[in-house]
């Protein structure tokens, strides 16, 4: 993308009369994923109007005050139910949340699983930097065994689980890993999930320099991200096979072991701090939608009424 | 069981006598929109007759729909489960929207996102539920989020007394949620004021941009009696004020006469932020002193600015009275009772219902602690509301009857105290 057009989406979809700058770290790629979002919104084509960005606490929770969308900032763990309200209550809007892994799967795990298996139309950003980042670099559901954290500080004791397989196994329609290093790719799986009708999970592998990396030797916030490069293995797009978007360069792809295809599980491979894992679209399924099916329960409901209402005549 | 016993005394008639400006429907006075309620789906049911026998949380149902409440999320527990049930059937004929959430942290999370976007919305539950959605009540109260929040008490502390009615979660729904906040707690005695009370909660929360908590009880809710459902158009049914201004005028938190700005719904062109933050009038956080003070001063201003319509309390031979009993809820139907056998006694005593819990009705209180030489609050807890008139009380002496084992207060029981 050239950077006038860079410049002129910045300008169009961020707001204004909010003071900058923002509350994220020199070198944070929160940034990177608020501009991957707006491409991708962009490249639909919605309007501002049409859009409802939700988010929870935390860095990721404060991305939707700086975007010209209607947005909302709820509570730790809360976004998904905030959405279903808005959702149902107004259908024609498109809902997308953004979440931290503390945010999506530790207090708000429960919200999380049953909005995948209720699967409404809303998609879920969830950025997993593997770490409680605002609050000082607590351990999170997504810490890997062993890691040092603020309250594990002789090493986690704890296992991660991988957020898109838990994803998949609690039954979203969609659900795609990225990360902040391949971005043009996140573009494409936020705008995939976007368009998606039912529940879309997209799980964004993230770094905290700050928190994370410092306690963890594991550099600067570009060898972090150089590292994301290297753990990363593209995985065929189950949903557009051949597509040629999906063909990511990553960088050790040749690691035999690696999840190379859809549905294996990433969750060994994320509880460590170099294994592999896949990026890509991990589930594309279709099931019915739970907007059209409740249209339906309406129209049925006031049949029946309406012939309860004549036999009483 | 207790319900019969609450039910034999014929309470269920709307009772003449109201203090406070309002009630039985809510004199919404100025700025407010006033919109006769709509029913789009009821003319096609006319045959639903207006004199309906009802249980108490079914009243709730029709009131809130009546109030035009088109949204309800919620999470099985008794003895709330019935207002569930029937909006599970009737929203959807009424074109509106029933979801089981799964908790009441997301029952309380999906009412306040339908209510920004725009829809009237309700929940329902009972102790262990109301505890779970505090937090998210503390947001609606931070963010101006109108909506109803039933709370069907039962027996606690924890899972407690399902079965059982009390009234121990009077202060809990005032001050349940952290951070002083602005907050409007009603309460039902009968299963006419169940419908009627519920249209008059919403109307509070869509003036005054509030979570209404509606107190009941096991009793009141499984009570049944037959009651004359109002024509709508004998309704007074408020909405928020929308704002009139161009989108780019629009600042969601502005203050102005009343303390309550106009609130755009989500979708409406109107795109600004929401948070849980102290924010400034756009809506931005902020953690300026003058912007924070200005902000939450707002709040606290616009329920105190409506002190004298809010505060909603029922007399009962009061005039002449030397000994009152200051009752709620079921409780204040044995207290009805208790007053006539006193009075039958040759004692001159009155009932001072109260409808509003909090803000506490202090100036009709006050009025009966001045006239009276006793007074007796009844209630199923250790002692709440009759702390809140120790603590507006000068002169007079007050006496407690308490009770926490699931049973309701006997009209005996209060009979005897007053006698006293």
């Amino acid at each position: 993308m050239k950077m006038e057009k860079v410049e002129q989406l910045r300008h169009y979809y961020l707001r204004h009369d909010k003071k900058f700058p923002h509350v994220w770290c020199p070198g944070c790629g929160n940034g990177i994923i608020l501009g991957s979002l707006i491409r991708a919104i962009d490249k639909i084509g919605l309007s501002k109007d049409e859009v409802v960005l939700a988010s929870g606490i935390g860095c990721a929770g404060r991305m939707p005050v700086y975007a010209d969308f209607n947005t909302l900032h709820t509570t730790h763990g809360r976004a998904l139910t905030f959405a279903t309200g808005i959702k149902l209550a107004r259908p024609e809007l498109n809902l997308i949340t953004v979440m931290g892994d503390g945010d999506a799967t530790g207090i708000g795990g429960n919200h999380f699983i049953h909005a995948a298996r209720r699967n409404l139309n809303l998609t879920a950003i969830i950025i997993n930097n593997q770490i409680y980042g605002m609050t000082g670099g607590q351990y999170s559901p997504t810490t890997p065994y062993g890691a040092k954290a603020a309250t594990a500080t002789g090493g986690h004791l704890e296992h991660a689980f991988s957020i898109a397989d838990l994803a998949v196994t609690a039954g979203a329609s969609f659900v795609a890993r990225g990360t902040v290093y391949h971005v043009p790719h996140l573009d494409k799986l936020i705008e995939q999930g976007i368009r998606k009708n039912g529940f879309a999970v997209i799980e964004i592998m993230a770094y905290c320099h700050t928190q994370f990396g410092r306690r963890n030797k594991m550099g600067d916030a570009v060898t972090m991200m150089e590292k994301l490069r290297d753990r990363a293995v593209a995985v065929k797009d189950p949903g557009a096979a051949g597509s040629p978007g999906t063909a990511v360069a990553a960088g050790a792809s040749d690691t035999p072991g690696a999840a190379a295809s859809a549905g294996a599980l990433d969750s060994d491979s994320l509880d460590t701090l170099d294994g592999k894992f896949a990026i890509g679209v991990l589930t594309d399924v279709e099931k019915p939608d739970y907007i059209a099916e409740y249209a339906r329960l309406r129209a049925a409901s006031r049949l029946n009424a309406q012939n309860a209402g004549n036999a009483g005549k | 069981m207790s319900d019969k016993k609450a039910s034999r005394e014929n309470d269920n008639q709307p009772q003449s006598g109201v203090n406070g400006v309002g009630a039985p429907q809510v004199a919404a006075s100025g700025t407010a929109m006033r919109v006769p309620a709509r029913e789009p789906a009821r003319s096609s049911q006319n045959a639903v007759p207006r004199r309906r026998l009802l249980q108490g949380n079914e009243a709730m149902v029709e009131g809130a729909l009546a109030a035009g409440c088109r949204f309800f999320a919620g999470y099985p527990i008794t003895p709330a489960s019935e207002i569930s049930e029937l909006m599970s059937v009737r929203l959807p004929r009424e074109n509106g929207t029933f979801i089981q959430m799964e908790d009441e942290i997301a029952s309380m999370g999906a009412v306040i996102g339908a209510s920004l976007a725009g829809v009237k919305s309700l929940t329902a539950t009972s102790g262990p539920g109301f505890s779970l959605m505090q937090e998210n009540l503390g947001f609606a109260c931070m963010a101006e989020v109108p909506c109803v929040v039933v709370n069907v008490m039962r027996g606690g502390p924890s899972t407690g007394m399902p079965t059982s009615p009390a009234q121990g979660d009077v202060m809990q729904a005032r001050w349940g949620t952290h951070g002083d906040h602005p907050i409007i707690v009603l309460s039902v005695a009968t299963v006419a004021e169940c419908f009627e009370i519920t249209v008059t909660a919403f109307n509070f929360a869509e003036k005054y941009r509030v979570p209404v908590i509606l107190l009941s009880d096991e009793v009141v809710a499984h009570t049944r009696e037959n009651i004359v459902l109002p024509e709508s158009a004998q309704l007074e049914v408020v909405d928020r004020i929308r704002p009139s201004v161009p989108p780019q005028w629009y600042k969601p938190y502005a203050d102005n006469s009343r303390g309550v700005p106009p609130m755009a719904t989500m979708g409406d062109g109107y795109r600004h932020h929401v948070t849980g933050l102290v924010h400034d009038q756009s809506g931005y956080p902020t953690e300026r002193s003058d912007e924070v003070k200005t902000q939450l001063k707002r709040q606290m201003r616009k329920i105190s600015s409506g002190f004298g319509e809010i505060q909603l309390t029922r007399s009962f031979m009061l005039e002449d009275a030397q000994v009152a009993v200051i009752a709620y809820g079921a409780v204040a139907r044995s207290a009805k009772r208790a007053v006539r056998m006193a009075r039958r006694q040759g004692i001159k005593a009155g009932l001072l219902q109260l409808v509003t819990l909090f803000p506490f009705p202090r100036k009709a209180v006050d009025q009966v602690l001045r006239q009276c030489k006793a007074v007796i609050v009844p209630e199923m807890n250790f002692g709440q509301i009759s702390r809140e008139v120790k603590r507006v009380n000068r002169t007079c002496r007050v006496f407690t009857v308490n009770r926490i084992d699931g049973q309701l207060i006997t009209p005996a029981e209060i009979f005897q105290e007053i006698s006293n």
